[in-house]
């Protein structure tokens, strides 16, 4: 078989290995979004941790030789942004979005200070899975070439599922976020179980991020993120912050800005930056869809946009 | 706090919750309790003791004292003076967590459960220790060996947001009795009930005191629970123990005696007899959604007439604040209509002035006033937009909010500081006769009331039932919702139920029976 026989199939290949890459960092940011969430507070912040996890997971991973020290380096920046956010939301009168819009501020400022030297050299990259392997095809092969990161992340969304539901700190982190009062009258300590949480979320983000740098696109440079971290707390709320439905909606978000790449590698042209704006247009419409002026989702952590 | 903090007590909890019945409830004992506020002083020197195996209700009115005393004995307060004795031993409860080590629980009036878990969960959260891991299987097959031995039975799948009210009631209590509590205090246990619901709950309890595997301490004001299901009486009176006795020792009019004192309560006005007169108030197949977009309004019609109180039943969570709301104009209506006077009615502020409707909602400073703003400027909200308070229908004219709010202190004699003082200042009863006098003002159609005398102490609520059946003898069409059956007894003309979105059924107060209305409000009749 060769490429030109695979003819008009080749988009839907394409659109799957791109959802496959673009999804990746929306997986994680979701994921960890998910777990914040569930603990009845909202992170904004996560597009700075995302920035930020690209630039230090790349730094590390160029200071240590290692790419795997840079994801691990990512997540624990992400965990102490996330921890910031926590532990300053813990303080009375502080309102959680005000605060993430800060937090997103300082954390795509202080990368882009910080990450200056990092734009010229090249730093270890992460390495993929060959799915394809049995495949003669160049474009099967390219798609099913699956980096580990990906992987992880599938593996993630079932596992933080059940933890949800069957561990003693998936089910304190829910009744956090249902009901604060009733927490405190069991004599749990809200703002330390969120900021926990909070600090997951942000060490997932920060994984995120390093992806960015160390696989796809592969490098560090300021115009690395396109608002995937803003993206993926709106992905959370259509994904009725389930963390299986995270994996669901990532892929669909991927799959849209694969779209633009790949009608491009079959030769279409025509209108290529439009496509590129296929997942910001399916943001909006996702969330004009599933909102409602009279009705606020059942599934929603009832202490999220509880006045505080 | 940490959850090892009584880690004690682990084996008595969770799974090994047969303890039930092999060791009885211990005798609690409050020793001259006094605790002060401020220089307020709320508790002094009240005596209380809670015999092993015994129901003993605890009776006063609103500001008594009664839950500063079980909040002392639950370690949520620390006594000034006096001690605790648990078994004849002085016993530090610094914190609930002290006195559930002490086999002491309660269940509050506002329910600590997690609406959106299930029933399992609710009850494994509240364990002093969880594995780190939960094998759902085998908790589910121990809850329900724990549910098989106990009175009533609640499935352990079920999402709490489906319980009826009763049956959260019950869970509540079920929490304290896997917890391993032999002493369990309820605070206003039936307010949420139907009549049903509350005997059969208290019936239930007061037969496991009989066994002796329990004792309980209700906190009450209804003399009907006292006296069908307590054994002894402890009677308070702002801040005093006024009596403590056996109830067989004393009659209803003796405990009311005792419990309001000397000043006889108020006389309420009397209901003047008039002839039927137009329609005030039409409401055609009126349907409105919750907050999570269910219907909960599933086609009301109802009329009232002017001069004519008609009254509302109904156990709370089946469509009475949504009903509220949508005359209130806090939320929309999704199909039916409201007509005032035969007018159409869309509670926008032109219509609410134009049809002349008022609105006295429940817990008034958070529907119907803005806290930190004066209380001249809360009795101005119907009209500060118009002469007299206005200068050329846009400078407002201080001096005219003033002598509003004076009038209204005057008339309806609300105690506050003065009439620039913050509306969040002054005390429920007062913050209600503000309302009222707001709302009363002028000539009144229509008049909405709901729950108008909840959290009130005695002379409050007579004086504002007495207001509400002056506008019903000048004139104005009331609807009254209410989750206390005594009011709609003592208000309405008329009484509708309410049960599952709908008015399910209709009677002349004259010949209601509480009963039989109680069968309508649990639905099944």
């Amino acid at each position: 078989m060769s490429d030109t026989t695979l003819g008009l199939w080749g988009i839907p290949l394409a659109v799957l290995g791109g959802a496959i890459r673009v999804s990746t960092p929306f997986l994680f940011v979701s994921l960890g979004e998910c777990i914040t969430e569930r603990s009845g507070r909202v992170n904004l912040g996560l597009e700075g941790t995302l920035v930020m996890g690209a630039m230090s997971g790349y730094g590390f991973s160029y200071l240590t030789g290692s790419p795997w020290l840079g994801v691990l380096g990512a997540g624990v920046i992400g965990s102490l942004l996330g921890a910031l956010h926590g532990f300053i939301c813990g303080k009375p009168r502080v309102n959680d979005i005000a605060l993430g819009i800060a937090m997103m501020l300082l954390g795509v400022g202080l990368a882009f200070f910080l990450g200056k030297p990092l734009i010229q050299p090249t730093a270890p990259r992460l390495g993929a899975i060959p799915f394809g392997f049995f495949s003669s095809s160049a474009q099967l092969r390219s798609a099913l070439n699956v980096n580990v990161l990906f992987v992880i992340g599938v593996a993630l969304a079932p596992l933080l599922h059940f933890g949800l539901q069957n561990t003693r700190w998936g089910l304190v982190v829910r009744t956090v976020g249902e009901s604060s009062e009733a927490a405190r009258a069991l004599g749990y300590n809200v703002n330390r179980v969120r900021l926990l949480a909070t600090a997951a979320g942000g060490f997932l983000a920060g994984v995120g991020g390093s992806f960015l740098s160390l696989y796809y696109p592969g490098s560090w440079n300021e115009g690395l993120s396109s608002g995937q971290g803003l993206m993926a707390v709106a992905l959370v709320i259509f994904a009725r912050w389930s963390p299986k439905r995270c994996l669901y909606a990532s892929l669909l978000f991927g799959g849209a800005g694969a779209i633009g790449p790949a009608l491009q590698s079959v030769g279409i042209t025509t209108g290529y930056y439009l496509w590129n704006a296929a997942p910001y247009a399916l943001t909006l419409a996702i969330l004009i869809a599933s909102s409602s002026a009279t009705r606020a989702s059942a599934d929603m952590p009832a202490e999220l946009g509880a006045a505080r | 706090m940490s959850a090892a903090a009584v880690s004690g007590r682990q084996t008595a909890l969770g799974v090994d919750v047969s303890g039930i019945g092999v060791k009885g409830p211990p005798r609690v004992e409050a020793r001259a309790m006094t605790k002060q506020f401020g220089g307020n002083v709320v508790l002094d020197q009240v005596s209380l003791t809670l015999e092993p195996g015994t129901v003993h209700a605890l009776l006063g009115e609103n500001g008594a004292g009664k839950s500063t005393l079980v909040k002392c004995l639950m370690g949520f307060y620390q006594a000034d003076a006096g001690e605790l004795l648990v078994n004849g031993e002085v016993v530090a409860v610094k914190s609930p967590r002290d006195a559930q080590a002490h086999g002491i629980g309660m269940v509050y009036q506002h329910f600590t459960l997690v609406e959106n878990m299930t029933v399992a969960e609710n009850l494994l959260i509240a364990r002093q220790t969880l594995p780190a891991i939960i094998d759902w299987k085998r908790e589910l097959a121990d809850l329900t060996a724990f549910m098989r031995r106990m009175p009533f039975h609640i499935e352990p799948t079920r999402l709490v947001r489906q319980l009826a009210a009763g049956e959260k009631q019950k869970l509540e209590i079920l929490k304290q009795l896997y917890l391993g509590s032999r002493v369990i205090i309820l605070d206003e246990p039936t307010s949420v009930l139907t009549p049903d619901e509350a005997d059969e709950v208290l019936g239930l309890v007061r037969q496991m005191a009989e066994r002796g595997e329990l004792s309980v301490l209700i906190i009450t004001h209804k003399f009907r629970e006292v006296l069908a299901f307590a054994d002894h009486v402890t009677i308070l009176r702002r801040g005093k123990l006024v009596a403590s006795d056996r109830v067989r020792n004393l009659t209803p009019a003796q405990m009311a005696e005792l419990m309001v004192g000397a000043e006889p309560p108020k006389q309420s006005s009397s209901r003047t007899d008039s002839a039927p007169r137009e329609l005030a108030l039409e409401l055609e197949r009126v349907e409105a959604d919750d907050d999570i977009g269910l219907r909960v309004l599933e086609g009301v019609t109802l009329h009232v007439r002017a001069g004519e109180i008609v009254g509302i039943a109904g156990v709370s969570g089946n469509g009475q604040d949504e009903l509220v709301e949508v005359l209130a104009g806090q939320r929309p209506l999704r199909s039916g209509s409201v007509r005032v006077a035969g007018d159409h009615y869309r509670s926008t502020r032109e219509h609410i002035r134009t049809r002349r409707v008022r609105l006295l909602p429940e817990a008034p400073l958070k529907n119907a006033c803005v806290s930190h703003m004066t209380l001249a400027h809360n009795i101005a909200f119907r009209d500060y937009d118009r002469p007299p308070f206005t200068l050329l229908r846009w400078a407002l004219r201080p001096a005219a909010f003033k002598k509003r709010a004076e009038e209204a202190i005057r008339a309806f004699r609300i105690r506050t500081p003065g009439p620039l003082s913050p509306i969040g200042q002054l005390s429920g009863g007062n913050v209600q006769r503000a309302v009222l006098a707001r709302e009363l003002a002028g000539e009144v159609r229509v008049l909405i009331a709901a729950n108008p005398c909840f959290g009130l102490d005695f002379g409050a609520v007579a004086e504002i039932r007495s207001r509400i059946m002056d506008a019903r003898n000048a004139g104005t069409a009331v609807l009254l919702i209410s989750a206390d059956l005594e009011e709609i007894f003592a208000l309405s003309d008329r009484i509708l139920v309410m049960s599952e979105g709908r008015i399910v059924h209709e009677t002349p107060a004259q010949t209601a029976d509480v009963r039989e209305i109680g069968r309508h409000m649990a639905g099944h009749a």
